[in-house]
């Protein structure tokens, strides 16, 4: 079995990663009331009870690596590809170059 | 409006699209919805409807991009699926919603292959999987492999009662027929929705091993990227990590396996899925 951690560590993952997400209050969010309404049922709180709960373990530290790792894709992309054509100053400096000063402009 | 009107083959351009949008018939792209646009809608709800569960964006239901009414099996697959709609902030960035666009793909499956073909795609994989395919040098990378992949080789090799090995010849590794069919009948137990899912998985992760051994929880997300991209990761230890090129591919490809293997666990649940939506 996969090594996952400590369930609620999961769980707040998830809870924080909704909250980012969700422009309006998360809890009224259907996502928010089902991971809870799992959780709660399940008990996923203790160690190597039962294979459904590992299952449901597994699936959960799942889906808060995409929810997680989409936030970050998308800040990076925001970042470094969303701004449209870069200056050449820009450009330089992204992979640690400044461009000569010229006086009298670039001949 | 993307997918209002069934006549059309392809979705119109919506006015506010930025970048360039579907060209048109015998122009250019012909399954492709624009790459963002605009949020058009307040709310995000499921249903209940009778072929399963709908995604309801304000009034309008949801429909794919062949114009055929958005359905899925579960219902916890229908909420994380309402939850990437209800996530988009001014702009819908269709690039990042990984979720809709598998289930988009069981529904209408516009390169229209059937499950022998999927699964026959999916095992063809394994002569060239990632982490069978082996290097002699440098020395330090031969020795990654060795101790990365080695365990998970044999992981699969116990698990399915195989042969596989691994090889540093660049034909790769010789897999015998009776693997491939191993392979084969153990794909063939899982439903087309789910079958879609996995086969996303191996392209993404380039290995048929991993996205096994993900699909069969011995191994998380995380780990099964890192495996996929160990010579990368090896190169960025050697040379530095450039953050706009290698954490976005990293950040991509574990949304992409993580939704890919959501997608199957989510497909292939009894207890939550509609099997008559699943019909192969």
């Amino acid at each position: 079995m996969a090594a996952l951690g400590s369930p609620l560590r999961t769980f707040r993952g998830l809870l924080r990663e909704l909250r980012h997400a969700s422009g309006r209050p998360y809890r009224d969010t259907p996502a928010y009331q089902h991971i809870v309404a799992t959780f709660r049922a399940h008990r996923v709180t203790s160690q190597k009870l039962c294979r459904a709960q590992q299952e449901l373990h597994f699936q959960a530290a799942t889906y808060l690596c995409l929810l997680r790792s989409v936030r970050e894709h998308t800040a990076l992309h925001r970042e470094y590809h969303g701004k449209g054509e870069r200056s050449p100053e820009e450009v330089a400096g992204l992979v640690g170059f400044r461009l000569p000063q010229q006086p009298g402009g670039k001949g | 409006l993307w997918g209002r009107s069934p006549t059309a083959r392809l979705p119109r351009p919506p006015p506010a699209a930025a970048g360039s949008g579907p060209v048109g018939p015998g122009g250019g792209r012909a399954y492709a919805p624009p790459a963002e646009r605009k949020r058009f809608y307040q709310n995000v709800s499921i249903s209940q409807g009778e072929g399963g569960f709908e995604i309801n964006l304000d009034h309008r239901k949801l429909k794919t991009p062949q114009a055929k009414l958005f359905t899925v099996p579960s219902e916890a697959l229908a909420i994380a699926v309402a939850t990437e709609w209800d996530s988009q902030k001014d702009t819908i960035k269709f690039y990042t919603m990984h979720l809709t666009t598998l289930c988009n793909t069981a529904l209408d499956n516009p390169t229209q292959r059937n499950k022998t073909q999927l699964i026959r795609a999916a095992v063809k994989f394994l002569e060239t999987d990632t982490v069978c395919y082996r290097v002699e040098e440098p020395a330090a990378l031969a020795e990654l492999q060795k101790n990365e992949w080695d365990p998970v080789v044999a992981w699969a090799e116990k698990r399915y009662n195989v042969a596989i090995g691994s090889s540093t010849s660049i034909l790769g590794p010789n897999i015998p027929a009776s693997t491939k069919e191993t392979f084969v009948s153990h794909l063939a137990s899982y439903n087309m929705w789910a079958l879609q899912g996995i086969e996303y998985v191996i392209t993404q992760l380039k290995s048929l091993i991993l996205s096994m051994g993900l699909i069969d929880r011995h191994i998380t997300v995380e780990k099964a990227v890192l495996l996929s991209r160990l010579e990368e990761e090896y190169q960025i230890q050697r040379w530095g990590n450039v953050e706009w090129a290698h954490d976005y591919d990293l950040c991509e490809l574990r949304a992409r396996a993580a939704a890919g293997t959501l997608f199957v666990h989510l497909c292939s649940e009894s207890s939550t899925v509609k099997h008559k939506l699943l019909q192969d």
